[in-house]
């Protein structure tokens, strides 16, 4: 057994600093004023106006139409996030059951191009997605926020190889105890497959949750805008002598980190007990 | 229950490859078949083939007069043990045993009543809320036999069901399925590359090589009449010791040691004997005999494997263990225990020594004690 030393702390404590450090120092410049942080920068120590300064991130109306509060925003990105990831897994586990499965002319050559798809970033595909979304006039929804998202090689890919480990022979008895198509995908696939879809959903969560530049396409109308937005719409009132809320767009961001560190604290525990204890 | 009749089946794969060619077996009702051949005989292909996991290229399968030969598996009226049990590892034990039955419709009610049937049979009963992660391998295989008990099919099919279980295990296993089947009455096909497994089990024997088929029969009329020196090399173990020799008038010839037979053979030319290990015994002064080098010795406790070299080819005797044993040893056999094949064909010739009445008999006496 490996004894841990001092040098072996330091190194773990060196990491805690540098990751937690910037973050316990953006919520404690939040529980500041914005004109005590403009005049003296980031703070380390709290400040009184914690729960004030949220409460307004959270309930104040905002935005040039002013209607927009930041439980709204809020909502908004957890509904992308969450449709983005159960649509993904949804999608990619169905192509990848087929693509695995079900023996189909070309099934290698459209798996293959399915995967080099994974090699086009959104950024590439941007504008015909966005002129077919404004074409199907479903710019400022959410199924025009999510939907174009949804086709994911990446997802696909982890499924089909998750799918081959699964022996042969559990389809067969499947086969023979009378489990067609679906109630196989149903039954026994699924079930299988739960650390799998636990991992890809954080990863998918969290990807959609920091998704900006589509949303920002996407949306013009400001219900339907993203804390990720959010944030930087805030800083964007720096005209005259107004000063920048700062400390609302520090509480902003913080908020913006809670639900995905959830997504990652609570499928973690799913997906290191399927790790831990997987047999098929 | 029901017979099945395989009739010509091939299996050609794209490519031409031909896994099976042109295999007939009739199966009567309730009989336990056991398919045994090296791997990469075709015999694991022919018993899906059965199952419906693979598509049958050419000829008919009939379970009960029904030709099923573009039947859906689940609609065969079969059930399979695989060798890995492929049990559903997320279900319970209880479950992984009502799949089959909840997916055909089957009232709760008796999927309950047959779950409890099996479990108790196979003594499962307190497994039954268990993931099969829970279980040891044996348990495991009980699980999968109790699979395919509940569904009361018309066969059984196993794929070397026991390959995957310790020599201990596999031996009581052996026994079990032997009962239960017995018990069930069940018609059951059996793949199995263990000769021994194959040897207990089975009610009769199909011996595949290369696809095809070397002989069917009863196990101790495969044992004791080889169609070929490819079955006779196969069953049995330690496995038949075939020589080449010439005859040459009443006398056979291995290189430089001669056996006098005491009456002619057939013609004159080169040969392939078959002797079996235990048919060889220490000859007394004055008998005919083959020198036999001593290479080695296998010590199994009731017998004693000894392996040498006569006049430069491998034999292997099976001896008491109490005889001493020198470098050199003088080896009898009675003429009547030897098995002629041919040189060329490795077929099995007609027999110069009408010995088969005593065997017979010894077969018929085992086989009631058995039955």
């Amino acid at each position: 057994m490996h004894r841990t030393k001092l040098f072996d702390h330091v190194i773990l404590m060196m990491g805690v600093f540098f990751m937690v450090g910037p973050l316990l120092v953006a919520l404690m410049t939040s529980s500041h004023e914005a004109a005590e942080i403009h005049r003296n920068g980031l703070q380390i120590l709290p400040g009184g106006h914690f729960i004030d300064t949220y409460t307004t991130v959270l309930t104040k109306q905002g935005g040039f139409t002013g209607k927009i509060t930041g439980l709204r925003m809020m909502m908004n990105s957890l509904i992308l996030g969450f449709g983005f990831a159960a649509g993904k897994i949804i999608l990619s586990m169905l192509a990848a059951y087929a693509l695995v499965y079900f023996r189909f002319r070309f099934a290698t050559i459209t798996f293959w191009m399915i995967f080099t798809t994974l090699l086009l970033p959104l950024e590439v595909r941007i504008l015909p997605s966005y002129e077919v979304m404004n074409t199907l006039k479903l710019t400022n929804t959410y199924t025009g926020l999510i939907v174009p998202l949804l086709a994911s090689a990446t997802g696909t890919f982890y499924f089909r190889q998750f799918f081959k480990s699964i022996p042969d022979e559990l389809l067969e008895a499947a086969r023979i105890d009378g489990a067609g198509p679906f109630k196989f995908f149903i039954d026994v696939i699924v079930p299988l497959s739960k650390t799998m879809i636990a991992a890809i959903f954080i990863i998918m969560f969290v990807y959609g949750w920091n998704q900006y530049l589509w949303p920002t396409l996407m949306t013009t109308d400001e219900s339907f805008f993203t804390l990720v937005r959010g944030i930087k719409q805030i800083l964007l009132v720096w005209v005259g002598s107004n000063i920048p809320d700062y400390n609302e767009a520090f509480a902003l961001a913080i908020l913006a980190m809670v639900p995905p560190v959830m997504i990652v604290m609570i499928f973690q525990r799913w997906f290191i007990k399927g790790l831990t204890e997987s047999d098929k | 229950m029901a017979a099945i009749n395989i009739t010509n089946v091939s299996k050609i794969y794209a490519g031409g490859v031909e896994a099976v060619k042109s295999v007939s077996i009739d199966i009567a009702d309730g009989e336990f078949i056991v398919l045994v051949g090296p791997s990469g005989c075709g015999k694991s292909t022919l018993l899906r083939m059965v199952a419906g996991l693979e598509a049958i290229s050419k000829g008919t399968v009939e379970i009960g007069d029904r030709v099923i030969n573009d039947v859906e598996p689940a609609e065969r009226d079969i059930a399979m043990v695989f060798q890995n049990y492929a049990l559903y590892p997320h279900m319970t034990v209880y479950n992984n045993l009502a799949y089959g039955l909840k997916n055909r419709g089957t009232p709760k009610a008796e999927i309950d009543a047959r779950v409890a049937e099996a479990a108790r049979m196979l003594e499962i009963e307190q497994y039954l809320t268990r993931k099969p992660r829970a279980l040891s391998g044996g348990q495991r295989q009980r699980v999968a036999m109790g699979r395919a008990i509940v569904r009361k099919p018309a066969a059984f099919l196993f794929d070397e069901p026991l390959s995957n279980l310790d020599a201990k295990l596999r031996v009581s296993m052996r026994g079990e399925i032997k009962q239960l089947q017995k018990r069930l009455g069940t018609t059951s096909l059996y793949v199995t590359h263990d000769q021994l497994e194959a040897m207990t089990l089975a009610d009769r024997l199909v011996v595949l090589n290369g696809g095809q088929i070397e002989q069917i029969g009863r196990p101790l009329d495969v044992y004791h009449t080889p169609a070929s020196t490819f079955v006779a090399s196969f069953i049995g173990s330690p496995a038949m010791n075939l020589l080449r020799g010439t005859r040459e008038g009443t006398q056979l010839h291995f290189g430089s040691q001669v056996l006098d037979l005491g009456r002619p053979p057939a013609f004159p030319g080169p040969i392939t004997v078959g002797i079996r290990a235990e048919d060889l015994r220490i000859a007394r002064g004055g008998e005919q005999s083959l020198t036999l080098k001593v290479e080695y010795i296998e010590e199994l406790g009731a017998q004693r494997l000894v392996h040498g070299t006569v006049d430069g080819k491998k034999l292997t005797a099976s001896l008491s263990p109490e005889i001493g044993i020198g470098d050199t040893l003088s080896l009898s056999i009675a003429p009547e225990r030897l098995h002629f094949f041919d040189a060329d064909t490795g077929k099995r010739l007609a027999q110069p020594f009408d010995a088969s009445a005593t065997k017979r008999e010894t077969a018929q006496t085992l086989e009631m004690a058995a039955g």
